[in-house]
């Protein structure tokens, strides 16, 4: 498959020893002229396939799309994938990659800022385009991802940053696109057959969410009306930070899965008059008409993950995406935590046995993404007009059976598609004496 | 009137008469002889003989005689009791009365029990292990406690057992009387059982963290006390203790229905026979609780009804917590029924007023009085070696007994007396005239109205109505002191303000009460009430708690499912005979995958595989288009083990196991049977060197927990390295758990050689007939490794420490089986096949931890390549059912081929645990376990459509959308009768979600055996979503 690939990094790569090594894996360079794919099958991103189809792009944007031979191929490279796939970048929202390098180890850590209230704390500037995990993601053909803050009630500020660059500034697609707030939840958790712990009596869990949500209440009105005056007697940068909610450049992006955090969310945000996009929703389906309702988009996590309650649907989580596709909810969906998010395809595969059609699935983690996080307009289809963030699959890049991408590209720049995993499996197929099938 | 009140006046004298002989007394001497003559009572006996109009005398602590034809000496104080009843007063089997308050936990636990001591700090020469404590003698700590008496006669207790509820082997108890008396004077018996629980309470010792530690725990106990007998090297009093007290009945307290079958595996073990305490689930394997021929002591708190007026809230509520709101009540009867001896106590009331709410509640579902009185009676006295004295009234025997208004289940009955050891306690004063009725009020001022008596005597119900154009009711409150009654009430209107009356019983028939009173405006009142008929029930309109609930027929309830949770069971599915027409078969076996061929089962087994397959008496399956793969094995599994899963307070612990607690109401069971899964390994946890033993078990759901295993599979054992085991991970501010060693790789080395060293020489101690070394279940399990006997599994990461376990096993002369997780197996493929080592690790799993930091999802291509058995395992949840995904990231990473990647999660695992020959393809003569898949099983695009254990189709996809139907319905049914329940006045709670426990390999504790509960709380706060992978 990467013949043509390697072919790119030169002599480097003509020994799988010498080639070992992070660091001789480059960010791509500006694309320097015009690239056609011809053959191809064609997945838009917005429901359509076009079968035997060609995409031209240059400058980084997207210039033709349709069926059957390209309209002019002069001057242009020619990429021919005939039976292949070709799909948008797949859009990974809610991640910490980039921000985290080990769970573990707390020094790789830059994803948790101490405090409750951070509005002000910016994901951007804490992205390490470095990281070895980025490059395992890309390879599966997620192009696009919003890292994002984790912690307290609201953990800061998040962007859209593209999955190949030198440094967090060339890597940015859309910079502080929203702030995240976790919505306190009302229930009383307890472990099964827990031993109750005598002469311990806590707050009821409802009071104290009641309790939080009185004084989100209260910084939102503080913030709107900082917001709505002119310069400030005192600057205060959490305030200041929140600005852009009130304005419609920010999206309030609240994490929230049970149906009563969902309903005051979407009643908080309305009062507010911000817009809101629920994160997780484990729930929504029970609240489906509301968010229908109030246009408030629901960012799925996980299809990948087992039901909350025992006397859920085993597969609730890999209907979820359908039954949000009935209720006419806008979903999108992200993968888990960070080096995870290199199986955001088969999550968005997996919904497919349970009611989703296949470009439906690939909606979800493209042009639905898109909208949710506000890129759509430059990105998330194969549209003209648009950026060129797209990849060829030799086949069904949403199934593991059949996933193989070839080629890659973010704004129209061809990005390497080594990364940590392959070098290592080239370097111990050396030591056996193997061949090693990437 | 008169002489009554000083008959009374007599009898509260009564608990001054007692003197002991060796006490002093200040002053002169008041002994009186407290001889009672009770006459034309009706008296029960016991709960066979019932004796109409008799006499019972007694004399001093002591019943003289009971009978018809009694008569009574002179010296007698004479109390006529036409109309009345005696009974036996109530034996508790189980409570604390006259403890010592427990000391709170708090201290010793923190980070999974790693932070306690390791070994007992109290003074003394006591055993290693604070938790076992069989020196704690009741006898010596008891003492009188009037107030908590008084509860427990008010529902007619007049013995109980007393005991220290505190550890796993808890010490002896005493069966005393609730006499207010000098705590010499009500000691029945001072050493009536000895007590067991599951529970280490208060210990500091670190150890047990986990159930299996505390079976563990106590069987090594067991073992030990055997040893000591014959030994002069140690003193012990702990073990000393133990032994002395093994001849006393054996009590021992478990939580659920399956703790029970836990507990007596151990009973059968050591011979021994106990009486359990459980909580009243026993309905839901009555089968099983029947076959254990055990006696019981059950409770009646019945759990109260939920509040599910929010939808939202109540789908809080389990399936589980719905069902057994309404199938508890019925626990007693099913224990009738099935003929399980059992007594009934009232411990575990948060209330103590509902006990005889409660009782009758019982009895409304068909318990029959006779077993209730036998149960609070005469079988607790037989229990704790008391029934020479107590449980049925007879000559000689203690007096203790309770005089009634009516036969004692009538939901009207009152206690007005209870007699324990001849000491009188009064509840309501059975001489005074029953006020209760309904009367006309009247007086000067005073609007006339409908005044209502009703409540119990001693605790009475007040309510005044008025009709015609002024129609109110309002509540009332009455109190008496003898023959004198205070009233007060306030109509709210006409007038408005407290209406007070005071006055006189001034006639007893028919009832006439006359006094004064003060209306709100200051003028005074003359008023008169003159009874004119019983008080009608409920209350006069007003709900009450629902006392009257006892006389309703209850409505049906709804069946027991197995296991007692969602999606369980009506009926154990049976093995079906089916032929699968025109599939795609995925044998593997040297027929690779077959197109368009058959599959047979019969009788649990695979009868035949081939094209065109007669189907006989089979039922078909037209599989046209589908595939059909033999079950997925998960080599590496945490599910269906409760109580923790790792035992990580010592760097060996090979003597827990995993199979003493199975949890056969793990819904995961059935969500992985819905993802194909099969067979499951369970294993220990990664928290230490060398963890538990593992238990090998199939996925066939509703059976009891020891059904789960597979049959005749060999043992394993878990071992660990790595960052788990040496702690890396423990936050900083568990500060203490830094003591565990070993702290480093080089410590985790030494770890092993120690260990095996000491199993080596205590294999040689062991060796010939007449050795006397003390059996040491740790050891053991050790020498079993040795032998061949035991095989290992060890969670592994990085090439040091692997290189590092394979030299080890050399030197020490063990084999190690599988390395499992094994992330940088890729790096010693060559040396682990050169050893025939296995690999089970994950797709692609890496970057949780800096153990991880090179593990790559070519691993298992790589290690396949070479030639290690090769598996894909899960060690989560959620993962193990779509272990068939997982296999495919070998053909994503790396290109195995498909009929090589599916074997990853079937057949070679089946290798790895030595059941290749029973599970793992489809070949006849195997067992059927298999799954019917609507895809390439490989894809992510393929759903389990239905899946076989021993040719039980536990999993089938259509029918799980009927069961999830029924469910739904049967939910809202039992709301309903919720909704219903809670309008008639009886108590509810609110609805508080019970998030399942997913075990994964670090997770070190449990809160059902540590109460430190922050650490896994502030580590969720911290990690969020990432908490799932931060366990690996």
């Amino acid at each position: 498959m990467n013949k043509k690939f390697l072919l790119g990094f030169g002599g480097l790569m003509l020994s799988t020893i010498l080639a070992f090594g992070q660091a001789t894996i480059m960010p791509a360079k500006p694309q320097a002229g015009p690239v056609v794919i011809t053959g191809a099958t064609i997945h838009v991103g917005n429901g359509r396939i076009i079968n035997n189809g060609y995409i031209a792009f240059n400058n980084g944007k997207i210039t033709a799309v349709g069926e059957g031979a390209a309209p002019s191929t002069a001057g242009a490279t020619v990429v021919n994938a005939a039976g292949k796939q070709v799909y948008p970048g797949f859009i990974c929202p809610i991640t910490s990659l980039g921000l985290v390098e080990f769970e573990s180890v707390r020094a790789t850590d830059d994803e948790t800022e101490t405090g409750e209230l951070n509005p002000h704390v910016r994901s951007l500037v804490a992205y390490n385009t470095d990281s070895k995990v980025i490059p395992t993601v890309r390879s599966n053909g997620v192009l696009l991802a919003q890292p994002t803050p984790q912690g307290g009630n609201m953990p800061g500020q998040s962007s859209v940053m593209m999955l190949d660059g030198w440094n967090w500034e060339d890597a940015a697609y859309k910079t502080d696109i929203g702030i995240h707030m976790n919505w306190p939840v009302a229930r009383a958790a307890r472990g099964r057959r827990a031993f109750a712990v005598p002469g311990q009596t806590q707050e009821s869990p409802a009071e104290r969410a009641q309790k939080q949500i009185d004084e989100f209440t209260s910084l939102f009105s503080q913030a709107q009306a900082y917001a709505g005056g002119s310069k400030p007697e005192v600057t205060n940068v959490r305030l200041a930070a929140m600005k852009g909610l009130f304005n419609g450049s920010k999206k309030l992006f609240v994490n929230a899965n049970g149906a009563k955090e969902i309903l005051q969310a979407v009643n908080f945000a309305k009062r507010f008059n911000v817009q809101l996009v629920i994160v997780g929703g484990k729930e929504s389906y029970l609240v489906a008409d509301v968010l229908k309702d109030n246009n408030v988009p629901v960012i799925i996590q996980e299809t990948q993950a087992l039901p909350d309650k025992d006397e859920d649907d085993v597969y609730l989580p890999y209907k979820l995406p359908h039954l949000l596709q009935d209720a006419g909810v806008l979903y999108g969906l992200s993968g888990i935590g960070f080096w995870r998010q290199r199986n955001l395809p088969f999550e968005a595969g997996q919904a497919v046995g349970y009611g989703l059609s296949k470009e439906q699935a690939v909606s979800m983690i493209t042009l639905n993404n898109a909208k949710i996080l506000g890129i759509d307009k430059t990105t998330g289809t194969l549209e003209t007009g648009k950026d060129a963030n797209l990849f060829i699959s030799t086949g069904d890049a949403l199934d593991m059976l059949t996933l193989n991408v070839e080629n890659a590209y973010i704004k129209g720049k061809s990005i390497s598609l080594d990364n940590l995993h392959k070098q290592l499996y080239r370097r111990y197929a050396e030591k056996y004496g193997v061949t090693p099938k990437l | 009137m008169k002489k009554l009140l000083l008959v009374c006046f007599a009898l509260l004298m009564v608990h001054l008469s007692r003197a002991q002989e060796t006490f002093p007394v200040n002053g002169a001497w008041d002994v009186r002889s407290g001889q009672y003559a009770f006459t034309n009572a009706t008296i029960v006996v016991s709960a066979g003989q019932t004796i109409t109009n008799g006499t019972l005398l007694v004399k001093d602590k002591l019943i003289e005689a009971v009978g018809q034809n009694v008569s009574v000496p002179k010296g007698y104080v004479t109390i006529d009791l036409k109309g009345k009843y005696i009974y036996p007063a109530l034996v508790d089997a189980f409570t604390t009365y006259g403890m010592p308050e427990a000391p709170r936990q708090t201290t010793g636990f923190g980070f999974g029990g790693r932070s306690g001591v390791p070994v007992s700090t109290k003074p003394g020469a006591y055993g290693w292990n604070e938790a076992i404590r069989p020196d704690v003698n009741a006898k010596t700590l008891f003492h009188v406690n009037a107030t908590r008496a008084e509860e427990l006669k008010r529902n007619g207790f007049g013995t109980v057992q007393s005991f220290v509820q505190d550890g796993i082997a808890r010490g002896t108890s005493v069966v005393v009387t609730l006499a207010d008396d000098r705590d010499n004077e009500v000691m029945l018996n001072d050493q009536a059982a000895a007590h067991y629980s599951f529970s280490k309470g208060t210990a500091a010792t670190n150890y047990p963290s986990s159930l299996m530690g505390s079976i563990a725990l106590l069987r090594q106990t067991y073992y030990d006390a055997q040893w000591y007998k014959g030994q002069s090297k140690e003193y012990n009093i702990s073990l000393a203790e133990f032994n002395r007290t093994q001849t006393l009945p054996q009590i021992f307290e478990v939580s659920d229905v399956q703790s029970v079958l836990r507990a007596d595996k151990i009973a059968k073990e050591f011979g021994k026979q106990y009486i359990y305490k459980t909580e009243g689930q026993e309905y839901q394997r009555i089968a099983a609780i029947k076959a254990l021929n055990a006696s019981f002591i059950i409770p009646v708190n019945f759990p109260a009804a939920y509040d599910v007026e929010d939808p939202i809230e109540a789908r809080n509520i389990s399936y589980a917590q719905l069902k057994n709101w309404e199938l508890a009540p019925t626990n007693p009867v099913a224990m009738e029924k099935a003929g399980v001896r059992f007594a009934i106590t009232s411990a575990g009331l948060t209330n103590a007023r509902d006990f005889w709410t409660n009782i009758r509640t019982a009895i409304s579902y068909g318990l029959t009085e006779k077993q209730a009185l036998r149960s609070l009676t005469e079988i607790p006295a037989e229990m704790l070696g008391v029934s020479n004295k107590v449980g049925t009234l007879a000559k000689g025997k203690m007096a203790n007994f309770m005089i009634t208004s009516n036969e004692l289940f009538k939901a009207d009955n009152v206690i007005y007396e209870t007699w324990s050891g001849g000491s009188r306690f009064a509840i309501s004063k059975m001489e005074l005239t029953d006020l209760r009725g309904t009367y006309t009020l009247s007086g000067t001022n005073l609007p006339a109205s409908t005044l209502t008596i009703s409540g119990t005597p001693g605790s009475y119900e007040v309510s005044l109505s008025r009709s015609g154009a002024d129609s109110a009711r309002t509540r009332g409150t009455i109190t008496r002191t003898g023959d004198l009654v205070n009233l007060y009430f306030d109509f709210k209107n006409k007038p408005s303000g407290n209406i007070r009356l005071g006055g006189y019983i001034a006639s007893a028939s028919p009832i006439t009460l006359r006094g004064d009173g003060i209306m709100p405006d200051g003028t005074s009142t003359k008023w008169t009430a003159t009874y004119t008929g019983a008080a009608p029930a409920g209350n006069g309109g007003f709900a009450g708690r629902g006392g009257a609930q006892g006389n309703r027929a209850p409505a049906p309830v709804g069946p027991v499912i197995y296991p007692f949770t969602a999606f369980g069971n009506t009926e154990i599915p049976k093995a079906e005979t089916v032929l699968f027409k025109n599939a795609t078969v995925w044998t593997n076996e040297k027929e690779g995958i077959l197109k368009g061929a058959d599959v047979l089962i019969e009788n649990g087994k695979i009868k035949a595989v081939g094209k065109n397959l007669s189907a006989g008496g089979a039922k078909v399956i037209d599989a046209t288009g589908k595939h059909i793969s033999a079950g997925i094995v998960d080599e590496h599994s945490h599910i269906a083990a409760t109580g923790g899963i790792n035992e990580g307070t010592q760097s060996v612990t090979s003597e827990v196991r995993i199979a003493d607690v199975l949890d056969a109401d793990d819904i995961n069971i059935y969500r992985q049977l819905a993802g194909g899964v099969t067979t499951s390994h369970i294993l220990h946890g990664s928290a230490n060197a060398i963890g538990g033993q593992t238990q090998l078990m199939k996925h066939r759901w509703g059976v009891l927990p020891e059904q789960l295993k597979f049959e005749g599979s060999d043992g394993f054992i878990k071992f660990a390295l790595g960052e788990n085991v040496k702690q890396s991970n423990v936050p900083q501010q568990f500060g203490s758990a830094y003591m565990r060693f070993p702290q480093t790789r080089m410590g985790v080395e030494q770890v092993y050689v120690d260990a095996f060293t000491r199993a080596k020489e205590y294999k040689a101690a062991r060796a010939g007939k007449n050795s006397t070394a003390r059996r040491d279940l740790e050891l053991e399990a050790l020498a079993e490794i040795l032998d061949n006997k035991r095989f290992i599994t060890c969670h592994s990461y990085v090439q040091s420490e692997i290189n590092m376990l394979i030299h080890v096993a050399d030197s020490m002369g063990f084999k190690i089986n599988t390395f499992t997780h094994i992330l940088e197996g890729y790096k010693l493929a060559d040396k682990m096949q050169a050893h025939k080592i296995a690999g089970s690790t994950f797709s692609d799993w890496w970057a949780y931890k800096m153990e991880v930091a090179e593990a790559i999802p070519y691993n298992g291509k790589l290690m396949h390549e070479v030639g290690v058995l090769t598996g894909f395992n899960s060690d989560d949840a959620e993962m193990a059912r779509r272990l068939n995904q997982e296999a495919a990231k070998a053909v994503t990473y790396g290109q195995l081929s498909q009929e090589d990647a599916l074997k990853l999660v079937t057949l070679n695992p089946a290798k790895m645990m030595h059941v290749d020959n029973r599970i793992g393809s489809i070949k006849p003569g195997k067992d059927a376990d298999l799954v019917l898949w609507s895809d390439n099983p490989l894809s992510i695009y393929a759903v389990a459509e239905k899946t076989y254990v021993d040719g039980v189709p536990y999993w089938d996809y259509e029918k799980d959308a009927e069961r999830q139907k029924a469910m739904k319905a049967d939910e809202g049914r039992i709301i309903q009768k919720m909704i219903e329940a809670k309008g008639r006045g009886t108590a509810t709670q609110r609805p508080a979600f019970q998030r399942p426990r997913l075990y994964e390999c670090q997770d070190v504790e449990d809160s059902a055996y540590t109460v430190a509960d922050n650490y896994n709380g502030m580590l969720q706060k911290q990690q969020g979503v990432d908490q799932q992978s931060q366990n690996k």
